[in-house]
């Protein structure tokens, strides 16, 4: 058995990160764009894809061993959503994991998410740069230079 | 030359990366002739416009896309709205109701009135337009996968008003292949979807003549990343597949197509945008008439609302979206739009509030009460760089339109992910323009401020969740329960069968089944959509 390493256990050359869009809403051009450029950033990531529950969120973190969830919502709801998949997440056992919120987020509510549990909150206009850099600096990860996208196209 | 007339970059291009020259000739537009290629306005091909005096003879309709919390909420924002100069409705619904579920499901928790107003059985539409008489105003209903029970709604709030269905018009939206393709709105797989709409279609020729059917929208299409080129390629495969489904469904061409809709983005750059309407008539034009054989001129129209795109919105230094979705809404009506919905500035953070909202409504009255350019009709027409951008549009769409139809048509290529993956592609390839700066957002990667966002923001109590489900079991007490289960299982027996499903719909909403209990019974019928996902 490869012990914890803070990495999935992929040794620690990566970074594992899932993206998830929680809730009804369909807009997912902002998730497909960063999953991408964590991918392309040398990242291992898992897309859910659409309409997750927050219990179908908490187990494929767990399931999947991710260092990182980023959610990603444009609805309304992450006052609602947000919250419960943090709890649902360390009571399955991922304490260490990292929280990044993306989408149409009000500023009064970033506080909010923050006291839940929520490490960043990235709004519209946010560089994927920033994100893969601050995901680098908060898991203590050195870029990976000449990784490319595994798998090949979009 | 290039040395004693420097340029600014070494190549220019449109938003959607076609090349832009210096400038453009007579020689750009070989071949060209004013009657193939443009014709008067209202005259085939209608590149200047389908109406001969356009809007000379009537303005485009001003409708604002709003909705939020409560049904009464909203009703006050639609009084608010056409108070201030609105000429037509708009309605947003709340997730749940998009998607199929009652306030009260789990998978509503949240979500309740926030993205729209949350609409769970014909007493909520009752309260929604109390005080505005459908015959007398237009309404366009963004819904899709449930579109028939909205419908069917609405028809019956309009019973109850006295107003007739001949009288009565408006718009829902009802194009679930871009729901595949881009909104992501979907609930049942494509065959019965398609089957849903040749009904909806049916019902309206017969019992709604001035009903527009269907929206195909290109509108998300664009806003999830797709260049303009692939917006407009995209939304008229999808109007060619409505088409064949409706003819496959045994209707004359005729007696629909003169009902189909459309809904266009309007994104930042001027001249592609109103490229891309007027192409995008040309081309339906014909579509309709040679692919189709059509022979109702009305058949041959392409006619659009649109609304300016969302995605260009900035959170950063908001107010400047004023500016954008100006710019914006000026292109779509020198495109010749039938209707137009203008973003307000604070979209970028949330719904938008009552003053954001008139601003953007005032820049549509701006536009068509003081800046001339609704007084002649189509006034670029005949410019070198627009004709020129005209036919590049029509024959790089005509390339998709090839290559999908080799696929086996949309459907087939939404299957094997085909548009999901260039829009995934396109809106990759747009991110990267902008980080890299090729492409300037003022205050986003240029002219950025340190700045605290100050402009009031429209807040949706939590406790309209706790309200609606409320009111939407105390429907449940005070129904006839035995009718309702009636009415749903009339409707089943309807969906395993061929029987058009409009009617038993209608019996469902009159026993005031919920949107929920109606989805259902089709969910078990039809099953439910996957999609593979693609990024």
């Amino acid at each position: 058995m490869i012990p914890d390493d803070g990495y999935g256990g992929m040794g620690v050359s990566t970074i594992r990160v899932l993206i998830a869009k929680p809730g009804l809403d369909g807009h997912d051009r902002g998730a497909k764009v960063v999953a991408r450029a964590l991918r392309d950033a040398g990242m291992e990531v898992i897309y859910t894809g659409l309409h997750q529950t927050p219990e179908q969120i908490a187990e494929a973190a767990i399931q999947e061993d991710v260092a990182v969830v980023g959610l990603s919502i444009l609805s309304g709801a992450h006052n609602t959503l947000v919250p419960k998949v943090i709890q649902l997440v360390k009571a399955k056992g991922g304490e260490d994991v990292l929280f990044l919120v993306g989408g149409i987020i009000p500023e009064e509510d970033v506080d909010f998410l923050k006291s839940c549990g929520v490490a960043e909150v990235f709004g519209p206009g946010t560089p994927t740069e920033h994100i893969v850099e601050y995901i680098r600096q908060r898991v203590g990860q050195r870029p990976q230079p000449g990784r490319g996208s595994p798998g090949g196209g979009p | 030359m290039a040395e004693e007339w420097p340029e600014r970059k070494p190549r220019f291009c449109t938003i959607s990366g076609l090349p832009v020259a210096r400038v453009y000739r007579p020689h750009d537009l070989e071949g060209f002739s004013y009657v193939g290629h443009l014709g008067d306005p209202g005259e085939y091909p209608f590149t200047r416009g389908i109406h001969p005096t356009m809007y000379r003879g009537r303005l485009w309709t001003m409708r604002q896309f709003a909705g939020f919390g409560t049904a009464e909420q909203s009703n006050a924002r639609y009084r608010y709205l056409l108070e201030q100069g609105q000429t037509g409705l708009s309605v947003a619904f709340h997730l749940p109701t998009i998607m199929g579920y009652d306030s009260d499901h789990p998978r509503a928790e949240g979500e309740v009135g926030r993205l729209g107003v949350a609409v769970d059985s014909l007493a909520d539409m009752e309260i929604l337009f109390a005080g505005i008489p459908l015959d007398r105003v237009t309404t366009s209903m963004t819904i899709n996968a449930p579109a028939a029970i909205l419908l069917a709604m609405y028809l019956v709030v309009a019973e109850k008003q006295g107003a007739s269905w001949d009288r009565i018009s408006g718009t829902i939206q009802n194009d679930i292949l871009k729901e595949y393709i881009a909104q992501k709105s979907w609930i049942f797989p494509p065959e019965p979807s398609l089957r849903i709409i040749s009904d909806i279609f049916a019902f309206c020729s017969e019992c709604v003549p001035r009903w527009n059917t269907i929206s195909i929208s290109g509108y998300h299409i664009r806003e999830a990343g797709a260049t303009a080129v692939q917006e407009l390629a995209f939304t008229l495969a999808d109007g060619i597949t409505y088409v064949q489904a409706g003819i496959e469904a045994g209707l004359d061409v005729d007696s629909f197509a003169p009902r189909l809709s459309f809904f266009f983005n309007c994104h930042n750059d001027f001249f592609e945008e109103i490229a891309k309407f007027r192409a995008a008539r040309r081309m339906w034009a014909r579509i309709m008439r040679e692919t189709f054989r059509a022979r109702n001129p009305r058949s041959w129209w392409l006619r659009f609302h649109t609304q300016t795109a969302g995605c260009s919105l900035t959170a950063q230094q908001p107010e400047c979206n004023i500016v954008r979705t100006a710019f914006q809404a000026l292109a779509a009506v020198l495109g010749g739009t039938q209707s137009l919905h203008t973003n307000s500035m604070d979209e970028a953070w949330a719904l938008p509030s009552e003053d954001a909202v008139r601003i953007a409504l005032r820049t549509q009255q701006i536009i068509a009460e003081e800046t001339g350019v609704c007084s002649t009709v189509d006034p670029l027409g005949g410019s070198y760089y627009v004709e020129h951008l005209t036919n590049l549009m029509e024959q790089h769409a005509q390339e998709y339109l090839t290559t999908i139809e080799r696929m086996g048509g949309m459907v087939a290529a939404i299957k094997a992910g085909y548009p999901q993956r260039e829009i995934a592609e396109a809106a990759y390839q747009f991110q990267r323009r902008v980080e890299r700066g090729e492409y300037v957002i003022v205050g986003v990667n240029r002219y950025r401020i340190e700045e605290e966002i100050r402009i009031p923001l429209l807040k949706v109590d939590p406790e309209v969740e706790k309200q609606q489900i409320e009111r939407l079991r105390s429907v449940r007490r005070t129904r006839d329960g035995r009718e309702v289960v009636r009415c749903l299982r009339a409707l089943e027996r309807a969906a395993r069968g061929s029987a058009n499903l409009m009617y038993p719909i209608l019996d469902c909403v009159r026993a005031y089944a919920t949107v929920g209990e109606m989805v259902d019974v089709l969910r078990q019928v039809f099953g439910e959509y996957h999609e593979e996902v693609i990024y």
